[in-house]
């Protein structure tokens, strides 16, 4: 298990490889489809400081108000790739070390990662709870009443947040790995080629 | 003589009958996903999935929270007693299902495809799913399962020949076209899964006998010899595929094959696969004179 604080450094993230387990701490963002058309449409400076070396999180939690306080009741990964036009250009812009979810990414993203130092980190889908758990304090939200509690941006700190890098910095996928490997086994059992 | 159910008991009944089926993972799923804890290499990522997996269910029975929080189609499988009207029984799901929404067993899931407005309650058109067999005994039956979105989106319906598969109007074909759909599945609709499989009918019916096979338990042992050992077989050389947990690669893509057959067409063979993620919620519950009684 590799711990990673964040903001992390170019350096960090790029010794990381395909099947590390990392545990994240500090804090990090989350977006889902609104916030990225935003992010790309109107490149807002709010996000700028929050984001560099930080992760975004493809995450529409459940949240909770309670005593003027936002807390994560379930906060599981969604999948990525309905993100894949906008994220190379995203990592690029606001200096992303991490991008979060779950499903993987294609070959537009893994390109991005290697250009500019990033990697993506795969959240265990349907562990809504366990995760939920790792988010010890909500710190603000951007654009809640314009974008709806899904898809506005979580500003949260997270303590021991696990997930797997399933795409490096140096063109590495897991997915696309996993994938070949399972079709030639298919195949072979099927009695194709 | 029928037995007669109060629709306030049956609402009752039926909230913790959904209650359950969010918040607590079977005992038959635990012990399936242990068996793949076991099987997976020390230090492996798929053997860290596995127990994280296991240690959200857990923390989630104890918080009595959703396991995950896609709480998915609702879907009902009734046997109901002569006598006992169709109508007042679904009223009480309907009405169980509002409250359950509200309690925060299930999230908000049903969308009008038309308008794209979310009811807020779970209801709708055929929404919650229910299907009603007549049954011989005094009691009622019902059994839910709650089926996310991610893995119904790889679920998929073959017709048989396949040409790409080579694949023939035989139990051969059928097993080259339930290898090929868990290889595209990859680990999207959250592997490791329980694959259910309908073999003929229509497209319809083929489907809920698929679905159906979901409620069996997984040390179910099909009473079919040669159904039997095609379950067993599509075990093993799924497991081969070295997808494994979330797709991160290992030797658990699957928990469970279950198979049923309908009648079907001289024209029609469709093989119908549905997939269950490996938060696989059902439960079931059975209601007399006597009082009721969960899984
Ligand atoms: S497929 Fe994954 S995200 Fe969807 S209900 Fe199942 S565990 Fe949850």
């Amino acid at each position: 298990m590799i711990e990673l604080n964040l903001p992390v450094t170019e350096a960090q993230i790029r010794d990381l490889n395909v099947g590390d387990e990392v545990s994240l701490n500090g804090i990090m963002v989350t977006g889902r489809d609104t916030a990225h058309t935003w992010m790309i449409d109107e490149k807002p400076d709010e996000v700028r400081e929050l984001l560099k070396g930080s992760v975004l999180y493809h995450c529409g939690p459940v949240v909770k108000h309670e005593n003027d306080e936002w807390s994560f009741v379930a906060a599981g990964p969604t999948t990525s790739i309905r993100e894949e036009p906008y994220q190379g250009d995203i990592i690029k812009e606001y200096g992303i070390r991490g991008v979060m979810g779950k499903g993987g990414m294609g070959g537009k993203t893994l390109q991005a990662l290697t250009d500019h130092g990033a990697v993506y980190l795969h959240a265990v889908g349907g562990a809504a709870t366990i995760l939920a758990q790792s988010v010890k304090k909500v710190h603000g939200v951007i654009k809640l009443e314009e974008f709806g509690v899904p898809e506005a941006m979580w500003i949260i700190e997270v303590e021991g947040f696990k997930a797997v890098v399933t795409m490096d910095s140096k063109g590495h996928s897991l997915h696309a790995k996993i994938k070949e490997n399972s079709e030639a086994v298919a195949k072979k059992l099927i009695g194709i080629n | 003589m029928s037995p007669h159910f109060d629709k306030a008991t049956l609402v009752d009944a039926v909230l913790e009958l959904i209650r359950k089926t969010s918040t607590q993972l079977p005992r038959d799923v635990i012990a399936a996903m242990e068996k793949g804890i076991a099987n997976e290499e020390e230090g492996s990522p798929a053997k860290s999935v596995l127990s994280f997996m296991l240690k959200n269910a857990i923390e989630a029975e104890t918080n009595s929270t959703p396991i995950c929080q896609d709480t998915g189609t609702n879907i009902y499988f009734i046997t109901i007693p002569v006598g006992v009207s169709m109508r007042m029984v679904e009223d009480a799901i309907i009405e169980a299902t509002k409250l359950a929404t509200k309690k925060t067993y299930l999230r908000p899931n049903s969308v009008d495809p038309v308008t794209g407005v979310n009811t807020g309650d779970n209801t709708g058109i055929m929404a919650p799913f229910i299907h009603f067999e007549e049954g011989d005994r005094p009691e009622l039956k019902i059994d839910l399962a709650l089926k996310g979105g991610g893995c119904e989106n790889v679920s998929d319906q073959y017709k048989l020949p396949d040409t790409r598969l080579k694949a023939g109007r035989n139990l051969e074909g059928v097993y080259k076209c339930i290898v090929d759909a868990i290889h595209n599945a990859q680990g999207l609709g959250c592997a490791p899964g329980v694959v259910g499989i309908g073999i003929g009918g229509d497209r319809a019916s083929g489907m809920i006998q698929a679905k159906k096979q979901l409620f069996r338990k997984l040390t179910d042992i099909n009473p079919n010899p040669e159904l039997a050992e095609l379950e067993s077989k599509l075990y093993t050389d799924l497991n081969t595929l070295g997808i494994g947990p979330m797709g991160f690669g290992g030797n658990t893509t699957v928990l469970s094959v279950k198979i049923g057959t309908v009648h079907r067409l001289p024209a029609s063979f469709f093989v119908s696969i549905s997939y269950m993620c490996w938060a696989d919620r059902r439960h079931s519950m059975v209601m007399d004179e006597k009082g009721v009684r969960y899984d």
